[in-house]
């Protein structure tokens, strides 16, 4: 005891624990909405990957084992669409990921699925085509890391990652 | 590569006597039946092998914990042990083992040739009848002592089981150290016992889902290290690796045909369904084998090489279905209440091991290849993936426990009565069982 009082007297020691602790908090959430990102709204210059992050929202969610798009992911997909028309130089890419409960293989096969219906989405509302391309992740890469459904209803997602402006 | 020269022993005191019939097969007192799915495990005694070093009981260590982990087999603390072995080509005095109810006695001998190369010699006796089973010699490399050691338990399991062994083999898998959300995945490979971990990537990229070729000296895998993730060829001895195929879209789900002349894999068509196709290794050409707006993964031939069985959400939910090689004659053949994935098919082609997911958790099962007789082995929070040991009695999977933090492979034999824990030195998953080694 004598040991870890004097060790907590250490400033450093203690930034070092209070960081873990924020950083502990802060991977069971993902960062949607700007307060998570600790940003007002319209914080970002117009245009900007930021921008898009922040005021349209760049993931939609699914339900278990579905490649379907919620009416709530419509919408974002229309802010999405409305976005991307509006700032035309990006190319992007669609991620498609599942949540751990599933197979790998079978996940993978998920993930791409849920890209592709992503796509066709944004491709429905405007979108060219040849700007958009898919990846799945499967379950390789979860957001939120815990054992139960709040992790794994954000881990079902599609993100709208931009790859910087065409040509560049 | 490495040779074992094996030569058959026979007994020295005794041999001068002896006709030819006391090599054939004697019939044996001591047997294990290993369908028998309450067995008790036979009682061995393995002596440490007379050597002027610690060889000796290091290569009679790994012989007693591969007998031990097959469930099978009860080694006797050597403790217990009453005659000192003192020259392994004499008969024991078989009185001093049956008193410490040994049914089978294992002794040996290891000595250095002049150039270098260890020679193992051992014998296995039955304390009961009072005669030698089985009497080998090998010489291998000092470096080899493992593989030694297994090669001897695998023909102390084959004489007393009737089945072949599975201790001289490899499992390559997948490393996982680091946080979830930016796990670093590496290709690795060690012995079925978890001995001898090495890598074979270097982890600045995913990998998944590793394979053997029937050759043993290549391994089938998925990587993202292009950008796209698509399927490779790794040749194990030399590192080098070639991409298979080259599709637009994401290629994976690999895996040998038996002759290892090609590879069967998904392939992600544009419209977001994943169809299966075989690569001749060859022509480079490319058969498509299904074609419908659904999720087709996870192929894997009978062994021989007649039929495939995958995985399709076709019917609504993943379920698994068999075809003819060419793609012919696809149907459904798991029914049960739940989703089923990763079909593999047994190696001596009766049965085929499965992942299913029912009431919230997963289960490692096996099912005949008409789909029925199922029968679950293991239930768990999060486990899939099984692999077969090249004897087809027993499975390799990966499992994590809730609040684990990843998964660790384990095996299970067929009663589902044995499992155990497959030593790794981090996370670890996609084990695949190579064939035996020559």
């Amino acid at each position: 005891m004598r040991r870890i009082a004097k060790l907590t007297t250490n400033p450093l020691v203690i930034a070092l624990v209070a960081g873990l602790a924020i950083t502990g908090c802060a991977s069971k959430k993902t960062p949607n909405s700007a307060a998570d990102l600790g940003l007002g709204a319209g914080a970002a210059t117009p245009g900007s990957a930021q921008d898009f992050t922040v005021n349209v929202g760049d993931r939609i969610f699914f339900d278990t084992d579905s490649t379907s798009i919620r009416a709530d992911a419509q919408a974002t997909l229309s802010k999405q669409a409305q976005w991307l028309n509006q700032y035309g130089n990006y190319r992007i890419t669609i991620e498609g990921h599942a949540d751990e409960r599933g197979t790998r293989e079978y996940n993978l096969a998920l993930g791409a699925r849920r890209a592709a219906a992503t796509r066709d989405f944004l491709v429905s509302r405007g979108v060219a085509g040849s700007r958009l391309k898919t990846i799945s992740y499967g379950k390789e890469r979860p957001v939120a890391v815990c054992d139960d459904i709040s992790c794994w209803s954000q881990n079902r997602r599609a993100v709208t990652v931009l790859n910087g402006a065409a040509g560049s | 590569m490495m040779k074992f020269l094996k030569t058959i022993l026979l007994i020295g005191a005794m041999a001068a006597g002896m006709s030819a019939a006391v090599t054939l097969p004697a019939r044996a007192l001591v047997e294990i039946d290993v369908n028998k799915g309450n067995i008790e495990p036979l009682p061995i005694a393995i002596t440490d092998f007379l050597s002027g070093d610690t060889m000796g009981a290091q290569i009679a260590g790994v012989v007693a914990a591969d007998l031990m982990r097959s469930g099978l087999f009860a080694p006797i603390d050597k403790g217990a042990f009453i005659e000192k072995i003192s020259n392994p080509d004499v008969a024991p005095r078989f009185e001093d083992w049956k008193v410490i109810n040994a049914q089978a006695l294992v002794t040996g001998r290891v000595t250095q040739e002049a150039d270098g190369r260890l020679r193992a010699e051992f014998r296995l006796w039955d304390t009961f009848a009072g005669q030698q089973l089985a009497g080998e010699q090998f010489f291998a490399s000092k470096q080899n002592w493992r593989r030694v050691a297994h090669i001897i338990a695998d023909a102390i399991y084959e004489r007393l089981t009737g089945e072949k062994g599975y201790f001289d083999t490899r499992i390559v898998f997948v490393d996982e150290s680091g946080g979830k959300t930016k796990r670093k995945k590496r290709l690795a490979i060690m012995d079925q016992d978890g001995a001898e971990q090495r890598y074979l990537s270097d982890g600045s990229s995913i990998v998944l889902t590793p394979r053997f070729s029937p050759s043993r000296q290549e391994i089938t895998y998925m990587s993202y290290e292009s950008g796209q993730p698509q399927v490779y060829l790794l040749q194990i001895e030399t590192g080098q690796r070639e991409l298979v195929g080259n599709f637009p879209g994401m290629t994976f789900a690999p895996r040998f045909s038996p002759d290892g002349q090609r590879v069967i894999m998904s392939l992600l068509r544009d419209d977001g369904n994943s169809n299966i196709f075989a690569m001749d290794l060859r022509s480079r050409t490319t058969t498509r084998l299904t074609n419908s707006n659904s999720i087709d993964t996870s192929p894997s031939y009978s062994p021989d090489g007649s039929q495939v069985v995958f995985t399709s959400d076709r019917g609504g939910r993943a379920q698994i279905y068999v075809m003819g090689a060419d793609g012919s004659a696809q149907n459904r053949i798991s029914f049960g209440d739940g989703t089923y994935s990763t079909p593999v098919w047994s190696p001596r082609g009766d049965l085929i091991a499965f992942t299913k997911q029912s009431g919230g958790e997963f289960q490692i099962g096996v099912m005949k290849t008409d789909g029925s007789g199922e029968r679950i082995l293991s239930t768990g929070f999060a486990q899939e993936g099984p692999t077969w040991a090249p004897n087809g009695r027993v499975l390799m999977f990966f499992r994590e426990a809730a609040g684990s933090g990843g998964p660790r492979l384990y095996s299970i034999d067929l009663t589902g009565r044995n499992e155990q824990a497959i030593p790794t030195a981090n996370f670890a998953s996609d084990p695949a069982w190579s064939p035996l080694l020559e």
